[in-house]
């Protein structure tokens, strides 16, 4: 028996009936078509499906849509606001963070809810916080450099402001 | 990956999911963060004919402080047990605990309740709360009981919950001051559950041991309080050999479990370590 | 205009992939799509005595369900390359059909595929398949599969050999030269299988348009041409005009993604059979049953030495897992991508290497990143290490001992191997030196010894590689056995207001060819990167090209962009000298302009093309039109070389390894862009450590993948690794027009052997010389304690 949902995505509010057992990464792709949430693995460690649900990150993959009513939820492309990046946007590309792109708006989200908790990680604090995204392609190494000049774009913004 | 079909309600007090579970019976399986059940559900090892969702239950959410008894509820996140100022200063190895189960996107949503309920044998969960001597409210249609966790980790996927009980709360006794407490794991490479996990309270007077609970998980088919080796603490001077004497004792009578990433032999001895280790630990933060 | 080549220009192709506009083959959503699901053998070898799709077709949703019985006139997956016995006989080369018909040949084998309105409904019908399975004994190991009585995999590959192979001196030759040598380093191991992992599972959408008699396959592959070649010409028979494979972006290969894979077919053939689009995503899951594997080599290597230290010989024995059916490249890995280069970065003098490929009831074995390469170095590099221990040598040192002579390819010859080679230009002292001056050699061996005084167990490991890639001359492979040339195509089309689209057949899946293929073009034609873009994977816009891997895109994709450019600027001077009514070649072109030379009369390439395309005032007789094809065929492999050093920490209570550092210095030639080099190297090394520490693909004796999903297959993370400090060397291939050689393979290529021998270099003192990768943390343990 279909469930109504009522949510917020990306700022937007959206009302569907859905299946119990969809998969919020699912509604988000196939409903909503946000085709940046990826799909990579069936056993919540990829770290792809990354979302901020109520501002922290969660893996959509091992959610149902049912469990996101009434939620707010931000998925990587509602990132940039007014079509300026997110400063960890600017910081991937900037940094080289991604190669094949696939994880990447995983390791973003997660590295969104980092920096919302932690404003200035260091190294290892940055390590740790990825500890539930792979990435195939860069090693990590200018992931971890991306969300630095992240983190260091946003910290001297607040020292101007 | 797609689950099986199910039928979902949300509940909206712990009586109306007892009702609800009542009536379902086996059919049934609760819903709190979801992160043990979906991916199991996914793989379709788990086909629940419906879900009760406990997750809009207000009283199964939340961390208090109820005399010398901190109350962490059912639905209360890993990831806000690792934040929680009560939980640093009532019982610091739950934060500690809490901090290196799964990552951060499974400490944000999945839930303390929902753990233990799934009663994974190598979960990190089981020995702290075991070492904390804490015990678990649960419901059920009769009313409700408490199961200290040491009897409440009956087996593989396996606990002391009753059909149709619903898992309210944990209460722990809050750690003395005097006490040191530590949760040390080593880590399986892939899933990073526990291989072996060791948590220990050590209620200390100077160097002296007054009592001590050292608790195992990853170890054997369910986690254990390490009697041997907290006897062999308590009541002593915690000098480096009778650390090490005690920690030799580790999961001695415990039928340990060998797998792919550990045979019993290697588990064994990393038993030993990670009980000297978490000893060590909770001396130093005493 | 500022040159773009050699700088580190941000990636163009990223905007789409940070704000989450990529578009990777699951986003597609085609109307009146259906979706597909398989049911797969959960045995690794079985007889199908029955499969009843009765109730499965009656599930709600579900539209068909088809079997091997079904697709039993359709041809089987072709493999793209032939190796021979050494008699001259044909290598074993057993159908693989699309689905099993009468017998499942490793876990995860399809036997049925249900297609339903929606994914939901194939699913739940696959568990309504019923098929009867009379379980059989298995073989899983690729040495104790040639043995006698094993289980056969196919009943005509006797011993389940598809092919033994040799290659080097004649065998007694390096039989005498061990003999006579004053100290010989003998070591076994396995160089055990992994499973690729990219992180975007495999994923087809078959189409077919009734209209116009089309098919459009959208598939997540490395290299689209070679996909509707291998559909149209050996498995579907299709006319490959009416085919157009569309391969947009792509999560990652590693090598998986190179071959035709039978759910690629299948999709497209039930498009037709349905009238529907047919969409497939593999689960993890599949993806861990499935996608080609790499490695699984089992080895028996000798090295021998003079006194002095000095190679005298080596001898190599291989076993090398075929899998359950031949994968598209799979012969190829082995032998010409293994056997050819253990010549090393050595002047070894006699060499012969014995390879065995034997068929095992696992998934297919083919090309993962480095492809033989690796395989080939783990063997040279731990031996090098092994002997500089027993005769108690620096294992830097032996290397430099050994290391051929610098040779620049144009005045000097290139270095011919005993292997088959000749190496293209190599200069390789000044990598390892450097390597050794940023790692602090002589202190790291104080602080080693100090370390070790308190009870801590640190060591450091050496690799020094060569790698052939820039795949390759046609003819040469050709004649090696592939079936397919290997080429590159470009076209460079100028707009008529100078803007350029090219095309290229190469295909970037991580490799960020938006920016380094138009950095060349900007550079060569003086416009702004603005001003190209960069068209890859799609067959009906791109000429026959042949796709990523094997380091090629840039050595042999960038040499045919270069071609093209090159005709784009020779017409552009004929129209410029029309204008300028000045001779051909009194004109010079810099800077995005045609100046008459000693004047500053002069005309913009824009100028240049609108005229080409404006053609009033225009030399007579020349085409309207500024729009060039090139194909390049190269003349040799390309070899980059490097040397990578790690150092590691041994936990002696636990035995688990922590990487402290890695340093990797190479030489992949010119450089168009050293921030997408160092990428490259970055994730080359860390997938290399990966297999050094973490990897397995574990079947156990039934045939069953132990380390089957993320929680049990271990990858490396984010804190597992340190920083990777690099550097370079510059040392130009002397035979393609941009001087490069490749850079995707080699990390991955030289990180391993590093790895495991720091490990082996930290547990010397408990006499421990060999161990299994991945180096477990129980494996290290037990070393420590036995």
């Amino acid at each position: 028996m279909k469930k109504q949902i009522n949510l917020t995505v990306n700022g937007k509010a959206y009302s569907h009936e859905v299946e119990p057992r969809t998969l919020l990464v699912h509604y988000l792709r196939d409903t909503l078509r946000l085709t940046g949430t990826h799909v990579g693995c069936d056993t919540s460690s990829c770290g792809s499906c990354t979302i901020l649900m109520d501002g922290q990150a969660v893996k959509c993959c091992s959610l149902l849509a049912v469990q996101a009513d009434g939620a707010n939820i931000t998925t990587i492309e509602g990132l940039a606001e007014n079509g300026t990046l997110h400063p960890l946007q600017e910081g991937f590309r900037e940094e080289h963070g991604l190669q094949c792109g696939f994880c990447t708006p995983g390791m973003i989200m997660t590295a969104a809810d980092l920096l919302s908790n932690n404003a200035d990680p260091s190294e290892e604090e940055i390590r740790h916080a990825l500890e539930g995204n792979f990435c195939r392609c860069t090693g990590y190494h200018n992931i971890v450099k991306s969300i630095q000049y992240a983190a260091n774009k946003i910290n001297k913004k607040e020292v101007v402001s | 990956m797609i689950p099986a079909a199910f039928d979902y309600q949300k509940a909206s007090s712990v009586e109306e999911a007892v009702g609800l579970l009542k009536e379902h019976g086996m059919d049934a399986k609760i819903l709190a963060g979801g992160h043990s059940l979906i991916p199991a559900m996914k793989l379709r090892l788990n086909q629940p004919g419906i879900l009760i969702d406990i997750s809009g239950i207000s009283e199964l959410n939340g961390i208090k402080v109820d005399g010398n008894t901190l109350v962490i509820g059912a639905n209360t996140t890993h990831g806000a047990i690792a934040k929680s100022a009560e939980v640093a200063s009532s019982a610091p190895v739950l934060a500690a605990t809490a901090g290196v189960i799964g990552d951060v996107q499974i400490r944000n949503k999945g839930t303390i309740g929902g753990s233990i309920a799934h009663a994974d044998p190598a979960a990190d969960w089981p020995a702290a709360l075991i070492a904390c001597n804490s015990s678990i409210e649960v419901m059920g249609s009769g009313g409700s009981r408490t199961i200290a966790a040491a009897d409440f980790f009956v087996g593989i996927y396996e606990t002391a919950l009753e059909d149709g009980e619903v898992i309210v709360a944990i209460h722990v006794p809050k750690v003395p001051g005097t006490a040191g407490s530590a949760y040390e794991k080593f880590f399986q490479p892939a899933s990073r559950f526990a291989i072996v996990g060791c948590a220990a309270v050590l209620e200390m007077k100077d160097n002296f041991c007054t009592s001590a609970r050292v608790a195992f998980t990853g170890v054997a088919d369910t986690a254990f309080l390490d009697e041997k080796v907290s006897a062999a603490l308590e009541n002593q001077t915690l000098d480096d050999a009778t650390i090490k004497a005690a920690s030799e004792l580790a999961a001695s009578d415990a039928e340990i479990l060998g797998d792919h990433f550990a045979s019993e032999e290697y588990r064994q001895h990393l038993a030993k370590v990670f009980a000297e280790r978490a000893i060590r630990a909770a001396i130093a933060n005493a | 205009m500022t040159k773009m080549i050699g700088k580190s220009v941000k990636r163009v192709e990223d905007k789409r992939f940070i704000t989450g506009k990529g578009q990777y083959t699951d986003d597609i959503i085609l109307p009146n799509m259906v979706y597909a699901h398989f049911v797969r053998s959960p045995y690794a070898h079985a007889k199908i005595l029955s499969v009843d799709t009765a109730e499965a077709l009656a599930h709600p949703g579900v539209i068909a369900v088809y079997t091997g019985a079904d697709v039993a006139e359709v041809n089987g997956v072709p493999c793209g390359w032939q190796v021979n016995f050494k008699s001259g006989e044909t290598m074993k080369e057993p159908k693989h059909p699309l689905l099993v018909v009468n017998k499942a040949r490793h876990a995860g084998d399809a036997v049925a595929v249900v297609i339903a309105e929606s994914k939901e409904a194939a699913r739940d019908a696959v568990d309504l398949v019923e098929v009867d399975y009379e379980e059989l004994d298995a073989v899983v190991d690729p040495k104790k599969a040639a043995e006698d009585g094993a289980p056969l995999v196919h009943e005509d590959a006797p011993n389940n050999i598809c092919f033994d192979w040799e290659l080097g001196n004649p065998k007694e030759e390096v039989d005498a030269a061990i003999a006579g040598s004053a100290h010989v380093t003998t070591l076994e191991f396995a160089n055990q299988r992994v499973i690729p992992n990219a992180i975007e599972p495999r994923s087809y959408i078959g189409d077919y348009d009734v209209a116009h008699d089309k098919y459009t396959l959208y598939t997540s592959t490395q290299n689209p041409h070679l996909i509707r070649l291998l559909l149209c010409a050996f498995v579907l028979g299709i006319p490959e005009h009416k085919v157009r494979v569309v391969s947009k972006d792509v999560g990652g290969g590693f090598g998986s993604k190179i071959f035709h894979y039978a759910e690629e077919a299948l999709v497209t053939w039930i498009a037709k059979e349905l009238g529907r689009p047919v969409k497939w995503t593999a689960d993890r899951s599949e993806a861990f049953l499935t996608d080609a594997h790499g490695r699984d080599h089992v080895t028996k290597a000798e090295m021998g030495f003079d006194e002095e230290g000095n190679i005298t010989g080596l001898r190599i024995k291989t076993y090398a897992a075929m899998g359950g059916y031949l994968s598209t490249f799979a012969p190829a890995v082995p032998t010409y991508l293994h056997g050819t280069l253990l010549q090393g970065l050595y002047t070894t003098p006699k060499i012969h290497v014995d390879v065995v490929a034997t068929f095992t009831h696992t998934c297919a074995v083919d090309a993962y990143r480095g492809a033989g390469r690796p395989e080939a170095t783990y063997l040279l590099e731990r031996m090098l290490d092994t002997a500089a221990l027993e005769m108690g040598m620096d294992p830097a040192e032996l290397r430099f001992k050994n290391f051929i002579p610098a040779f620049n390819g144009v005045d000097e010859e290139g270095y011919v191997t005993n292997v088959a080679l000749q190496y293209d230009s190599g200069n390789y002292h000044p990598v390892l030196q450097r390597a050794l001056e940023m790692v602090g050699y002589e202190d790291f061996r104080k602080e080693q010894a100090a370390a070790r005084e308190n009870g801590k167990l640190l060591g450091i490991g050496f690799s020094t590689y060569i790698e052939a890639c820039g795949i390759a001359p046609s003819a040469v492979v050709g004649a090696l056995g592939a079936r397919a040339g290997l080429f590159e195509v470009s076209q460079v089309r100028v707009q008529p207001t100078g803007m350029v689209s090219v095309y290229t057949g190469a295909h970037s899946h991580g490799q960020g060819h938006e920016t380094t293929f138009a950095q060349v073009v900007a550079d060569k034609f003086g416009i702004p990167l603005e001003h190209v873009d960069i068209v890859h994977g799609d067959s009906d816009s791109v000429a026959f090209g042949m796709g990523t891997y094997g380091s090629r895109s840039l050595a042999v994709g960038g040499s045919a962009l270069v071609k093209s450019i090159e005709k784009v600027i020779e017409k552009g001077t004929k129209i410029a000298a029309h204008v300028l009514e000045a001779a051909e070649d009194d004109l010079e072109f810099a800077d995005g302009k045609w100046t008459v030379k000693g004047t500053d009369k002069s005309i913009g390439f824009g100028d240049v093309s609108l005229t080409a395309y404006v053609p009033h005032n225009y030399p007579a007789g020349l085409e309207p039109g500024l729009d060039f094809s090139s194909f390049y065929d190269p003349t040799n492999f390309t070899y980059p070389f490097g040397a990578h050093i790690a150092i590691v920490e041994v936990d002696k209570d636990t035995g688990k390894v922590s990487l402290k550092r890695f340093i990797a210095v190479d030489d992949v030639g010119n450089v168009i862009n050293p921030m997408i080099v160092d990428g490259q190297i970055h994730g080359g090394v860390v997938q290399g450590v990966g297999q050094a520490m973490f990897e397995q693909a574990h079947y156990d004796e039934d045939g069953q993948l132990i380390t089957g999903s993320y929680m049990d297959y271990a990858m490396p993370r984010a804190d597992d690794i340190p920083m990777i400090e690099t550097d370079r060397t510059t040392t130009p291939c002397p035979h393609n027009p941009l001087g490069v050689k490749g850079a995707g393979e080699a990390g991955a290529i030289g990180s391993t052997p590093a790895v495991v021998n720091a490990v082996m270099d930290a547990l010397s003192p408990f006499g421990v010389k060999n161990l299994s990768m991945p180096l477990t943390s129980e494996s290290v343990w037990r070393a420590m304690n036995s």
